[in-house]
Parts: C-alpha cells; structure tokens; sequence
C-alpha cells in the first residue's frame, strides 16, 4: 500500500494548474508589477512541482526545479535584482520545467543536455555557489551506511549507555520524552535508570518543568546515527550523551534477552498530565469520516471551473425533461412484444440506463460537501463563547457529507441559529458547570450524515438541557396549548419550535433577537426538511435536521388512487401491507387504527381526503402504506394500490399553481399527466382536519403541540387529472 | 480512538500522500490548504499532530505553527513542518517558532510513519 504512484494522475493535474498559475505571474512580473506576491508565488509554484517530483523520483524534474526554485529563492528575498533579462529566463524557465512535467507524464526519456543551457544560466544568475546538487535525500542517506559500531568482527552485540536530561524546552516544542523512550526500545533492549533527585515535592512541583532524567543502557546492533535519530528533534532541548561501552561490559551491566524490568515510569509530570488530557479527549469521539477523498470547498483553484449556476439549472431541467420522455418511451412501448422490435427493446433499456447515469451525473455537479458551512462554525462558537464567558469546545463531524448546492445555501442560517441557542440557552457558566460535576469546558457536536437518502444535521450539547417547566408556563401563557392538556417530553420540548417562542427570561443578543426557532422551522419546513429537538435534563439537547439531498428528483412510489395517481417519496416509506379485517379499529373521534406488532398506527383514507369517490376506503380491502413521519411517527395511508418504483423530476407546485396542504410539490408521469407528490406532515394534520369537519359540531380542538398549518390552510383537494 | 492528525499543506499531492499514508496506518487526517484554513478547520477542536508545510498563501507554516503555540488548547499539540533539504533554516525557523520536529520532501511512507510515531504516538 505504501506507494505514491497512484498520485501522479493528482500531481500531473496539479502541475498544470501550477504552472498556468506560474504563467499568469510572470505575465504580471513582466508588466513590470513589483508586488512581491507575485515572486512568492511562483515560488511555490515550482517548490511544490519539486516536492511532487522528489517523491515520485523524477530526478531530472526534481534537479531542474530544484535550481530553478534557489534562483527564485534569492529574487524574492532580494538577493538578486529583477531585471528584463531575469524575468526572460524565468520565462524560459518555466517553459522548459512544463517541458520536463510533460517529458515525465508521458515517460518520454529526455535528451541528456535537455535544459543544461538553462542551468547554466540560472546558476550564473543566482550565484556561482549554486552549482548543481544533488537533490534526493535517500541516496545521500544510503551513503550512511557500515557504522564503526557494527563492526562485523565483533561477534558480542554492542552496549551504548545514553545519559538523557531533557530541559523545560523540550515540553515547549511539545517533544515527549516517553515516546523517545519507546523508539529507544525499538533499536534493542533497553533498561533505564530515572535520576528522581531534582523532583520538587508535589505542591512545588511545575508540570511544564523537566525534573527528571535517565541513564539507559541499550544493547543494539543499530548504527550509531539510527541512535542519534531518535534524538533527532530535541537534540537542543536536552543533555544527551550516547558513549559505547567496551566489549565484555553486558554481564556487569546485567542485561539479559527477555529483560522486563523496563523502569521508564512516566517520565515527567507533564507525561501524566498528557495522558489525563487524552483520557479526557476521548471522551469526545472526534470522527472525521475517511471516506471520499475530501474534496475541501476552497481547495483547488483550477481543478475546479467556475460555471454559472443558471447554466448549471438549464442542464438540471433538460435532464429532468430528458427523465421524462425516457419514461414516456418505456410507458409507451411496454406494450410491444418484446421479440418483434428486440434491438429497440434493448435500446430503450439501454436508453433508461445512460438517462438514469446522466441524471445522477448531473446532480453530483451540484453536490458540494457541507464543510464550508461548518467550517465557518468554529469562529462562531469562538466568538460566541467570549461574549458570554463560557468555554465551549465544538467538535464536527461528517463535513464531507454532501448536498445539492441550494441545500448549502439554505442550511447555514438553521445551524448557526441552533448553535447559539444550544450556546446561549443550553449551556452552562463555568462555574455553574463545576458545581454540576460537568466538565468546566462545554461540548457542541455538529454533525452531519447522509440516512435514508436524506442529510441528517444533528446541534447537540452537554447543557443543562430544556427547562419543561418554563416551557409548559410559557406555551400556556401565550395559549399555545389547550388548558389541561398533557404533553408528553418530547411534544413539550419541541414546543420552543412553536411561533414567538422564547424561555430566556432577558432578550439576549445572542439568539433572543431576530429570528425565533419558528422561523427556523418555517424556513426548513419550506426546504422539505424536518427539525426536532429532544433533550434530557441536566445532560443536555440535541437538534435534529433532516433535510431531501436535493431539491431537484427524488425516488418516488407511484400509488393508484381511483382513477388518480400520487406519488409517496420512497425515504419515507416504512413497509406497505393489506391489513386483516380484524386488525382495525375505529375510535368513537371516527379516527381508524391499524394494528401493526403491538402498535396502533392512525390511518389517513386518502380517497376521502382528496375527495376521490372511486378509491376503496375499506383498509382490508386496500394497501396500506405505513410511512414515517418526523412529528407524528408511523402513519398509515390508504391506497388502492402500488404501481410502482420510479425516480421523478420535482416541480414546485407554488410555482406553477398554488400551495395545497398535504401536497409537498408535483411531477409529470410517463404519459405526460401530472401526479401530486405526498407531504406526509401535513396529510396527518389534514387527514385530522378532515376528521373533525366530518365529525361536527366539532369536539374542542386536540392538543396542537406544534405551529398552527401553513397559511393556505383551506385544505383543498388538488384538482389534478391524474 | 484513533489520532487525528491535520496535514496543512497547498498542494493537494502533498496533502494526499500525507493522508494516504497515515489513514493506512489507521491515523485519522483532516487536510487544511493553508494556515489560514487550518485555523478555522481546527477552532478549538482537539487534534493530537499537526503537519504543516511552510511555504503556502494566505498564512505560511512559521505563521501557523506561532499561532498554534499562543493558543493554550494547542500549546502541547506535536507540529512537524515539511521542509526540503535545501532550507536547513527553515528547520531553525520552525523550531524558534515553537515546531516539535520536521519531515524532510520527499519522504518516503516509512519515514513519515517513523516521525508520526516519534512525536505522538
């Protein structure tokens, strides 16, 4: 696995952008530009194309940049005046390091004078010291080889004794003497004596300060350098002294093969320390998923073109009516037998393939990893926890889970919303936390993660959690609730989703102004996401954003409904089933009840909400299709039957006609008619409406645990031949 | 858990090498384009190395490694700057600026292993 090769195809694109990008410079230099940028850039231009060239082992690439970079090198450091002629043979310069990229791409073998000429000139430009050196590291180090230590007529294996006195510095450059220790027990084996003389007693004692130091004796057959390499970085920062002890010396120093008495307790106090300090950041799992080979929102100037994004929407929409026609084609010729037209039958399943292709093809265009909202978080929460004196720690994980580019867009304002609530509301002061046994420092954990065909954003922290008692006085105060209703935990916490919300008993100018958490719920609802919120008491609260990964197709479930069709998004979908006779209830509300497992599950006859007098409303005689509902878990719509699997093109019903409640938007079939696709919130809440008007006078309205439904509450049925 | 490492780098070879390697050798690796980045990537997360290259845009190596240092959350955190052979001062650079240790381009896999292991475990 350790092998670079599989990067060259990165290196190579690389290498382009950096030479376009060298190109563009030195046009600029050539205008006789003097900001120094420029230089430094073109610098690094070269320096990473040598960088890449080393560890792919080009070696004339490598020798060429290398020369070319030193030249650079002393033009930006002003070593060297930039004259007409200097910038000329930068020109050339590059030139011919794109000559040599392109030699190396292609494995072309380069003449042996190739680019000579020009190293002669840069070396004369940048100095005559500069002559040309060899640039490889390891065949210097193999140079290194036949140490005195390992003289092969010396059959007894040779003892080192290492006196080690690290100094506070070491700790400074966050050197680790117990790591030393452990690669020093890598080379042979080892006993170590601590010298404990200079510890302080405990309440003197500075866990930054190096109070202790160590004699080891080390029986190795290793090189006198490979000793001193694992000193390698601290070698200023200790009293080291490596001396080789005379033949005959192991038995006195009593080392023996299976040797355990390893005497290398924590080093210092500022080991200890560490460790604690691990311990307590295991605590917070850290997962930065490994997948995908990040593709960083701001990396890669020009691995990336910039397109408009209406040219981007025209190709989105062309696709979604190629999807159309593909489907229309196959609805069309699904009739023909098959044996008579065989090359068209097979063109046409070849045809729904490369559309299916093209579709995911063009929506991954639009993709785009989620990291560039959360990486604005950090300073965020920075910034925040300053204003209010707390000390919060945020922790992220999933940044490269992506979605469509207006999901992005829409998703920043909810996250940083929710983050300060979860800053300001949920955590704790310090001292407040102290008292609780918490941590002093609180924890947010943004991540994100793609379920079920969706994205899902869970804000949760280690707060003192939703306070049920102020919310339930504040939610009667302003008649959010029927008196004497009960609520249960959950249903009460999402109740500060509710319009006008607000606990805090002082607006704050943090998240008590602006907009309130209704807001936020609105603007998801209006995505086709869900948010929640559950909390434990004292342990903190947790938010839940689920959210479509684009906004453009989805895979949809076509129903049949009397002579009407509708489609069912399909993450939705928990399980369809024809129900017994038995297995159904009806409460005196009219409500009817599936009995699935153990559970009562309400049913939605959707014939009778959308007025639809040809569909069966008898669940024994019809499917039922149990789907998952954010708010209201399972529910059970009623359906003649299931026609199908497909993936449509979502079309804005807003846009195009006018919102329906229990219908989240609209999409064209293969025969060119329009189908409703289901909004499995609001179909509950209208199916409940529908229940009540059917049931009148009206009982005194149920419970209403979360905002009243959208305006266009006129629960219309759509008007759609379907 | 497995240690997060950040690979702060501009060039995306670089920052793939470094993360192929480690990743294969069960290392967690975030990647930063530049100091700049690398800070606003981090925040106060916990991170346990970090490896930096010293020439990049926006804010360079010796930059990152200062800003680092003056941050108590990372005061202790291992850095290990990427240099090349030719700037042996650059070494001196980041360890005045407070860099645990220095990987020298191109390096091979077992050596960035070996450094890795070296400064952090």
């Amino acid at each position: 696995m350790d092998d670079y090769s599989q990067f060259k195809a990165t290196y190579f694109t690389e290498c382009d952008e950096l030479l376009a990008d060298a190109e563009v410079q030195l046009a600029a230099l050539d205008d006789g530009s003097d900001d120094p940028e420029i230089l430094h850039a073109i610098f690094r231009a070269v320096h990473s194309i040598k960088a890449g060239a080393g560890a792919f082992k080009f070696t004339r690439l490598t020798e060429f940049s290398h020369q070319f970079e030193a030249l650079l090198d002393r033009m930006r450091d002003g070593r060297i005046t930039v004259t007409e002629e200097g910038v000329a043979l930068l020109f050339r310069a590059a030139d011919t390091l794109s000559a040599m990229v392109e030699a190396a791409r292609t494995e072309t073998p380069l003449e042996d004078d190739f680019g000579q000429d020009l190293l002669t000139e840069i070396a004369a430009m940048a100095g005559s010291e500069t002559a040309p050196a060899p640039a490889s590291g390891p065949v210097a180090a193999e140079e290194q080889t036949a140490p005195s230590a390992n003289d092969p007529a010396e059959q007894v294996t040779p003892i080192y004794r290492l006196v080690f006195s690290p100094k506070a510095e070491m700790f400074k450059h966050a050197n680790e003497p117990l790591l030393l220790v452990r690669e020093l027990k890598t080379l042979g084996t080892l006993t170590a004596e601590p010298d404990i003389s200079h510890l302080p007693p405990l309440a003197k004692l500075d866990a930054e300060e190096a109070y202790l130091s160590w004699t080891f004796t080390l029986q190795s057959d290793c090189p006198l350098e490979e000793i001193e390499e694992v000193f390698e970085f601290v070698t200023e920062d200790c009293d080291l002294s490596i001396t080789l002890l005379p033949a005959g010396d192991a038995e006195k120093q009593g080392i023996s093969r299976e040797n355990g008495a390893q005497s290398a307790a924590a080093p210092s106090g500022q080991e200890q320390q560490k460790q604690e300090e691990d311990e307590a950041s295991s605590v917070a799992p850290a997962n930065i998923p490994t997948a995908a080979p990040a593709s960083p929102a701001k990396t890669a100037k020009a691995t990336t073109i910039r397109v408009d994004l209406d040219r981007v929407d025209r190709l989105v929409n062309m696709v979604g009516e190629l999807v159309i026609t593909q489907s229309m084609l196959s609805q069309q010729t699904s009739t023909l037998p098959t044996d008579h037209y065989p090359n068209m039958v097979r063109g046409l399943e070849e045809l729904a393939l490369h559309t299916r292709e093209l579709q995911e093809s063009v929506m991954a265009i639009r993709m785009q990893p989620v990291k560039s909202v959360f990486s604005r978080m950090p300073r965020l929460v920075r910034d925040l926890s300053a204003k209010l004196d707390k000390k919060v720690k945020l922790i992220t994980k999933g940044e490269n889970t992506e979605v469509d580019k207006t999901v992005i867009e829409e998703i920043s304002d909810p996250i940083t919303h929710m983050i300060r609530n979860s800053l300001d509301h949920g955590l704790e002061r310090p001292e407040e936390r102290l008292a609780l046994d918490k941590t002093e420092e609180g924890t947010i954990t943004l991540s994100a993660e793609h379920r079920g065909g969706r994205i899902v954003i869970t804000i949760s922290d280690d707060g003192r959690g939703i306070n049920r008692e102020a919310v339930l006085t504040r939610a009667r105060e302003r008649g959010l609730i029927a008196d004497g209703a009960t609520l249960s935990e959950d249903e009460i916490d999402n109740l500060v989703f509710a319009p006008g919300f607000s606990t805090a008993e002082k607006v704050t100018d943090i998240s008590g102004r602006g907009v309130g958490m209704d807001v936020v719920r609105r603007n998801i609802q209006a995505l086709g996401g869900r948010v929640s919120i559950h909390s434990t008491p004292g342990h903190g609260s947790r938010f839940t954003m689920t959210l479509p990964l684009t906004l453009a197709v989805m895979d949809g479930m076509i129903v049949q409904l009397g002579a009407d069709k509708y489609v069912i998004p399909i993450p939705s979908i928990l399980e369809s089933f024809r129900p017994a006779p038995q297995a159904i209830k009806r409460l005196p509300t009219g409500q009817t009840l599936v009995h699935v497992r153990g559970d009562y599950i309400p049913l939605c006859p959707l014939g009778r909400i959308f007025r639809c007098d040809e569909a069966e409303t008898d669940p024994a005689k019809a499917l039922v299709v149990l789907v998952e509902s954010e708010q209201f878990g399972a529910v059970g719509i009623i359906v003649d039957t299931l026609l199908g699997q497909q993936q449509v093109v979502i079309k804005s019903l807003e846009g195009n006609y006018k919102p329906v409640l229990g219908i989240s938007s609209a999409t064209i079939l293969g025969n060119g008619k329009v189908a409703p696709i289901l909004d499995i919130e609001t179909l509950y809440q209208l199916s409940q409406a529908h229940l009540r008007r059917e049931t009148r006078p009206a009982p005194p309205p149920p419970v209403a645990p979360t905002p009243a439904p959208p305006p266009s509450s006129n629960p219309e049925p759509p008007t759609f031949a379907g | 858990m497995s240690k997060r490492v950040l690979a702060v780098d501009d060039s995306k070879t670089m920052r793939d090498m470094v993360s192929f390697t480690l990743k294969g050798a069960g290392y967690e690796v975030v990647e930063a384009e530049d100091g700049r980045h690398a800070l606003d990537t981090l925040g106060s997360g916990v991170i346990d190395l970090v490896i930096t290259d010293i020439n990049m845009p926006n804010m360079n190596g010796i930059e990152l490694v200062k800003a680092l240092r003056s941050n108590p959350t990372h005061r202790s955190t291992p850095i290990l700057v990427l240099t090349t052979e030719s700037d042996d001062s650059k070494k001196n650079e980041g360890r005045n600026a407070g860099a645990t240790g220095w990987i020298v381009k191109p390096f091979e896999p077992e050596k960035l292993l070996k450094v890795v292991q070296k400064v952090c475990g």
